[in-house]
């Protein structure tokens, strides 16, 4: 392994992984708006919309992220919807995790005591008042090891965004090893910099549920 | 005293299991009702139907005139108007004290909070639990608990409020602690209807006991210490002797 190289090529990793985390959270933001709505449609069962949702789940779960990323890339100009890789990338990544996301957090939603949405009711808040400051504060923290679970599952999808083009980690790698053949040197910087990006996460995680398990909440 | 809480042939059935049959109870302002009953006999049912947390299948419920229908736009309203503690307490776990006591007062009521918060104080003071606004549910006993539940509902300065059974799930000298807080509350002139299987302290509070039994009214008395010593009813009898032991059923 050639360190004069590594040190060469360490700006341009650092570059991609700024890319990399920027288009990741802002898909990761997306995906949890519509985890939001999502688990709320599913949790009220309101009629049409629910079928909807789970028809978007299905979908979206059921077809690989890079299928995905080329009929937005693609697809879409042909019928005249023309969006930056950024946008693209922002969005397939949202739209996958979105579907993730509704069925974490509406599992989270649906652990919590019906009773405690009976409480809430007999005190007079409505259904909407419930689930926001009653039932979700309550469902989001027992649903974070699932939430950190699909964030860092997201994060390592993002290494198809270099099949559009994105200069991501992945895509900076294949580039080197094309242009200069450095391939060692280049794969061992892959790996590193995902690590540098997804370790704290996966750790955060670790202590986070561990925390739960001894029950910050326990009645 | 006018008549605050009216039920009318009320039933409630899930499914083909008939629960409640034909109720009819009315209830004053600042009267006392104490509910007791098997287990099983449908007291507890008839307290949710009462805040619109079961569909009734026929009859009437109006408090203060106008009807509780559980799916009815306005049921959040006329929650306002009927507290209700629960067995289990049903304190938000995320939310400490004082948190889950401003809640719905802020919230629904759109009342000033420090004015709620002034109210509050005031009231954990006196039952007992001053100082005790930032702890979170967890840190209190069931006791304590409990009595945060019922200022919880006090709070909300309901007409009625009902309690199902909230001595329940607690240690006996943790009772003592709750129904003295009730006591209090009923010497104050609360409308209060109580499911309980506490009889000496139904006794000591009622104005009026209504005994349930397979989902009926079958005793009903305003005379609550002639129904403690004799009931008109063979099942209230049968019902109030499962609570004496005599020497002789022992041997």
């Amino acid at each position: 392994m050639d360190f004069n190289v590594i040190n060469e090529y360490i700006p341009l990793y650092k570059n991609a992984l700024l890319l990399t985390l920027k288009i990741g959270w802002q898909g990761i933001l997306v995906s949890l708006f519509i985890g939001l709505i999502g688990s709320a449609i599913l949790y009220f069962r309101i009629k049409i919309l629910k079928t909807f949702i789970g028809i978007y789940i299905e979908i979206f779960r059921n077809t690989p992220l890079l299928v995905q990323l080329f009929f937005i890339y693609f697809a879409l100009p042909k019928i005249g919807i023309v969006l930056s890789a950024e946008v693209c990338g922002t969005l397939g990544l949202g739209l996958l995790g979105g579907a993730y996301m509704i069925e974490t957090i509406r599992s989270g939603l649906e652990s919590i005591p019906v009773i405690q949405r009976e409480s809430a009711a007999s005190l007079g808040l409505n259904e909407m008042q419930s689930l926001w400051h009653v039932i979700l504060p309550q469902a989001i923290s027992v649903s974070v090891p699932g939430l950190l679970a699909n964030v860092i599952f997201l994060l390592k999808e993002t290494s198809v965004f270099s099949t559009i083009s994105l200069m991501d980690l992945m895509f900076t790698a294949k580039d080197l090893i094309g242009m200069y053949a450095k391939t060692i040197e280049a794969l061992f910087l892959l790996v590193v910099f995902y690590l540098i990006m997804l370790l704290p996460i996966s750790i955060l995680g670790t202590i986070l549920e561990r925390r739960m398990r001894y029950g910050q909440f326990g009645d | 005293m006018s008549e605050l809480l009216k039920v009318t042939h009320l039933q409630k059935a899930y499914g083909d299991n008939v629960v409640l049959k034909d109720i009819n109870l009315s209830v004053k302002q600042g009267e006392v009702v104490v509910i007791i009953g098997p287990s099983g006999c449908g007291k507890s049912t008839f307290l949710r139907c009462l805040n619109g947390l079961e569909k009734i299948q026929g009859g009437e419920i109006a408090i203060d005139g106008s009807p509780v229908e559980a799916e009815s736009r306005d049921i959040s309203k006329i929650r306002q108007k009927i507290g209700m503690v629960f067995q289990s307490y049903e304190l938000f776990p995320h939310k400490n004290v004082i948190d889950n006591l401003l809640l719905a007062p802020v919230k629904v009521q759109k009342r000033d909070k420090e004015e709620v918060k002034e109210e509050a104080q005031k009231l954990l003071a006196k039952v007992g639990l001053a100082g005790k606004e930032e702890f979170f549910p967890r840190q209190l006993s069931g006791g304590q608990k409990q009595r945060v539940a019922i200022v919880r509902a006090l709070l909300m300065h309901p007409e009625i409020i009902l309690f199902d059974e909230v001595t329940a799930a607690l240690d006996p000298e943790m009772v003592q602690e709750v129904l003295h807080t009730m006591l209090k509350l009923a010497k104050s002139g609360s409308t209060m209807i109580i499911v309980t299987h506490e009889m000496a302290f139904a006794r000591a509070i009622a104005d009026r006991i209504v005994f349930f039994d397979e989902g009926e009214i079958i005793e009903e008395t305003r005379e609550v210490e002639q129904f403690f010593e004799k009931p008109k009813t063979d099942r209230a009898r049968r019902f109030l002797r499962t609570f004496t032991f005599s020497k002789s059923e022992i041997d």
